[in-house]
């Protein structure tokens, strides 16, 4: 099943413009079987390589549940409804052994806060490569040189000696581009970032924002950015889709959505942003 | 979890461990001082007469053997020159002479302890394995039928009176059955292996004595298992709440947005998150075996702590009940110490500044 | 922003706690009427001796021909009120003391703090018994003992709530406006305190009775002929082959012991005064 899906999710990620994950009437509900909580109802979605789908709306508007669900990560009292399908896969209904092939392999995610999203008790190296021995069946050696790699890649000082480090010992920013690091290592066909900027510095902000648009370019990731904050939207988002109670009320391409906003809510949210040059050194 | 390195300033060219550690070494010997202090006073208030406890009706009707005793244990003089003699002679290794036994308390004391530190230390292993398996079982089942057994088993674990738990297994394993060994540390044809550690398990396989160590090990058996429901009761209710709490931590859904999943994210993941309030609890689930071993050497005649602590006790044994004060503090202050060490092992952010 | 997904449900919470309700309310009932209705004299010695239970003597009779129902039944009176009246002396001296160290700090707390460490550096029967031992042996000198090993506790836990409710907003108001120590203990400060203490004292009413009838099993509490739960289970190793003299009085303990706990326990879950404290810390 892991060489099946290997082959299909290739396929898909060297075709530009055609999506390697389509949300399609997706809805979900938490509770016990008479007393459900809709929380999203109904929506459709679709990543494309290379390209950032920002996903916009109020705490509570049902979009981390939304990006959890594509990775089966739900509490075991939620009911899935509709359609998550990556390439010919689909996701809903699948058991978590399969899962667990899929997850960290073919989708990544990164968290919001990478001070907690890291064990604190484990060094970095061992997090950089315990899901790569697993996936892709890596020796010890081998894990280490790949990682070393990735933290080159994402820019962290020292990638050599960082990995016998702890997380505490790193800032804000490098604990978020080690969580980066970790979300690439099996070479993932889609990222799912959640808030990936919130709980760091404002000087930091920036400069993770672009590490992710540079990796979603030069190797074709599909990026789902999951945020409230429609100033890291205009930074590096493609195409911006609004949810509002569990529901997408407006989905275009990025300029159309800050140019000429169709729906009331958008608008609402436009007009809560900091001006243009709060804008700017948000995000520069 | 937010636990923040328990760094004290003014240590600065230490590791914060060191300088946490140092600090508690220094309250940990006021504390023993405190305690000595408290047994003394506490032994002091007895209102029965422990020279005739000691030398028996006959001994006590005589006046001149009565002074002769007084002045050869220094009680003529006032409490605090007796307290001062007392710590004096602990500098020395001398503990006092048992008025009970005749022997010195620290030799009493140095056959007792390794007794009971055998039976408590085999029962916080057992505890611990079984706690947090159903611990980690009933957090991973939260809110269904085996986390509710779960729930129910530990609370009666916790109501069960140790002493009964004790009598009813006595009397059902060896009394009925006959599987189980009778009383004491080893069958009475058997004379005790040469002292290493005083372990007997231990020091028979030292010597090579087999059939010493399979009836020692069968002597444990019940003790070890009557003083654990407690403990297991304890420790699985704990390990559920920091399993919980750890299952419901950012990193625990890092993992397995990973595609970790079973032992590697249970072991390398969940519990290693939540080991040091389940190290807490160990250390406080120590205390209570030690009381427990109180109740329990009573009924499995065990020559261990518990059993000196009640026989000094009851005859007003001043020496022998200060020794065990003593040496209790010292085994409840060393464990705590114990456990902070272990901190700074399995917490990065407590052993590196 | 993130909801408790995994909240228990009342459900399975509550029958726990009702059965031991239930059960806790039959043996007060029994403590306070048993004298009432025993179907024989709890310290007449006129039954035939060692009688195994029977139609006559539902639990058999001991070595001096007594009933053994009736003195398990009658025993209710003497270990329950017993172990109630501790834990309220404990609660309420340990409240206090909890709450004037935390209030006041500096070197009381200090003080106050060494004193709790020094009963807490002691295993709770061990002390109990050497205080018991000094004091003479007698029901009345056992509960003293327990008296000084159970306060701490709630000292203990009292202190920390108090230390964190200093530092609020609406208890530094109060002060500004000029109340008293006592009002402020008494108005801001006690109704915080009441949900956690009355789940430790739930608690604490089965750890009572379980050292109370353990210094009783050592000789140290109750003595003869005091129908006493723990002296009943201490002839019994005397008289090893007539199990039903031990059998019962421990299954009484256990039953009591384990419906204040259920009951404790239930309470904990609705209060739940720790995990919901850190919680909201670690979120915030």
């Amino acid at each position: 099943m892991i060489d099946d899906s290997t082959t299909a999710g290739t396929d898909t990620a060297s075709t530009p413009g055609v999506p390697v994950l389509t949300v399609d009437a997706l809805t979900i509900g938490i509770g016990s079987r008479n007393n459900v909580k809709s929380i999203v109802k109904g929506i459709s979605l679709s990543l494309t390589p290379g390209r950032i789908q920002g996903l916009a709306g109020e705490s509570g508007s049902g979009k981390t549940v939304t990006s959890l669900a594509m990775l089966g990560l739900l509490p075991s009292n939620a009911v899935v409804g509709g359609s998550i399908r990556l390439g010919d896969t689909e996701l809903v209904g699948m058991s978590h052994r399969q899962l667990n092939d899929i997850r960290g392999r073919r989708i990544a995610m990164i968290f919001q806060d990478p001070s907690s999203s890291l064990h604190p008790q484990l060094m970095v190296g061992t997090q950089l490569t315990d899901h790569v021995k697993r996936h892709l069946k890596l020796s010890t050696k081998q894990a280490r040189a790949h990682a070393i790699e990735l933290l080159e890649r994402v820019r962290v000082p020292n990638p050599d000696e960082a990995l016998s480090r702890y997380p505490h010992q790193f800032s804000g920013g490098q604990r978020q581009r080690i969580a980066i690091a970790i979300a690439l290592a099996c070479d993932p066909v889609v990222l799912l970032a959640d808030e990936p900027t919130t709980a760091l510095d404002v000087t930091v902000q920036a400069g993770i924002l672009h590490l992710l648009r540079d990796l979603a370019d030069e190797r074709q990731l599909a990026v789902l950015l999951v945020t409230h904050d429609l100033g890291v939207m205009s930074a590096i988002a493609d195409d911006i889709a609004v949810m509002r109670h569990g529901e997408v009320v407006e989905s275009a391409p990025r300029q159309a959505i800050f140019s000429t906003p169709q729906h009331a809510y958008t608008r609402e949210l436009l007009s809560s942003l900091p001006g243009a040059e709060g804008f700017q050194e948000a995000t520069q | 979890m937010g636990n923040t390195p328990r760094a004290t300033r003014g240590y600065s060219t230490r590791s914060p461990l060191v300088g946490y550690l140092l600090r508690r070494l220094g309250t940990s010997v006021l504390l023993l001082f405190g305690v000595t202090v408290v047994t003394f006073a506490l032994a002091n208030l007895v209102p029965g007469d422990p020279i005739a406890a000691a030398l028996g009706e006959g001994a006590a009707s005589n006046p001149a053997t009565v002074e002769a005793y007084i002045q050869e244990r220094g009680l003529d003089q006032p409490l605090p020159v007796q307290y001062a003699n007392y710590i004096g002679g602990l500098f020395q290794g001398d503990m006092g002479i048992s008025l009970r036994t005749a022997q010195p308390v620290a030799s009493d004391l140095a056959k007792a302890v390794p007794a009971t530190v055998e039976i408590a230390l085999l029962a916080i292993v057992v505890s611990l394995g079984v706690g947090v398996a159903l611990g980690s079982l009933a957090a991973y089942r939260r809110g269904k039928i085996s986390d509710q057994l779960v729930r129910v088993f530990s609370l009666i674990g916790l109501s069960i009176p140790t002493f009964w738990m004790a009598l009813v297994s006595f009397n059902f394993f060896f009394l009925q059955l006959r599987i189980a060994p009778g009383a004491g540390r080893l069958s009475p044809v058997l004379p005790p292996p040469p002292t290493v550690t005083g372990f007997y398990t231990v020091d028979s396989l030292l010597a090579g004595q087999w059939v010493t160590f399979t009836d020692a090990l069968a002597h444990l058996m019940l003790p070890v298992f009557v003083l654990s429901l407690f403990t297991i009761g304890l420790l699985t209710r704990f390990v559920r709440t920091s399993v919980l709490e750890v299952l419901d931590a950012d990193y625990v859904r890092a993992g397995r947005a990973k595609g970790l999943s079973g032992s590697r994210l249970l072991f390398g993941y969940v519990l290693r998150g939540a080991s040091l309030p389940i190290l807490t609890i160990v250390g406080l689930a120590f205390g209570t075996l030690l009381s427990g071993t109180v109740l329990v050497e009573a009924v499995f005649a065990w020559p261990g702590l518990g059993s000196y602590a009640y026989n000094s006790a009851t005859s007003l044994d001043l020496p022998g009940v200060m020794g065990v004060g003593l040496v209790v503090g010292v085994v409840y202050l060393s464990i705590n110490f114990a456990v902070d060490l272990l901190y700074g092992v399995l917490d990065p952010r407590v052993r590196l500044a | 922003m993130r909801k408790r997904w995994l909240k228990i449900p009342a459900a399975w919470v509550t029958p726990l706690g009702v059965i031991g309700a239930v059960i806790a309310v039959v043996w007060v009932g029994i403590a306070f009427t048993a004298r009432l209705w025993v179907p024989f004299d709890p310290l007449g010695q006129d039954l035939p001796r060692l009688q195994a239970p029977g139609i006559d003597t539902l639990m058999g009779t001991d070595a001096l021909g007594r009933d053994i129902f009736s003195r398990l039944m009658t025993g209710a009176s003497v270990t329950i009120p017993l172990a109630l009246m501790l834990v309220l002396m404990s609660l309420v001296v340990g409240t206090l003391i909890g709450a004037i160290a935390g209030y006041f700090g500096k070197w009381v707390d200090e003080l106050l703090m060494r004193l709790t460490d020094l009963v807490m550096a002691f295993p709770t029967v061990i002390l109990a018994m050497v205080v018991a031992a000094a004091l003479g042996p007698s029901l009345f000198n056992a509960v003293i003992a327990a008296f000084v090993v159970s306060w701490p506790q709630y000292a203990r836990m009292t202190r920390s709530i108090v230390l964190g409710l200093r530092t609020q907003n609406y208890v530094m108001a109060g002060r500004l406006m000029g109340f008293s120590p006592f009002k402020t203990l008494r108005v801001d400060v006690a109704p915080n305190v009441v949900g956690p203490i009355l789940v430790l004292a739930s608690l604490d009413v089965g750890t009572a009775i379980l050292l109370l009838s353990g210094l009783s099993f050592l000789g140290l509490g109750a003595q003869p002929p005091t129908p006493e739960w723990g002296s009943m289970i201490s002839a019994a190793i005397q008289n090893f082959d007539s199990w039903w003299i031990g059998l019962f009085p421990g299954l009484a303990i256990l039953t009591v012991v384990m419906a204040f706990n259920f009951v404790g326990d239930s309470l904990r879950d609705i209060f739940d005064p720790t995990s919901q404290v850190s919680r909201a810390g670690a979120r915030s």
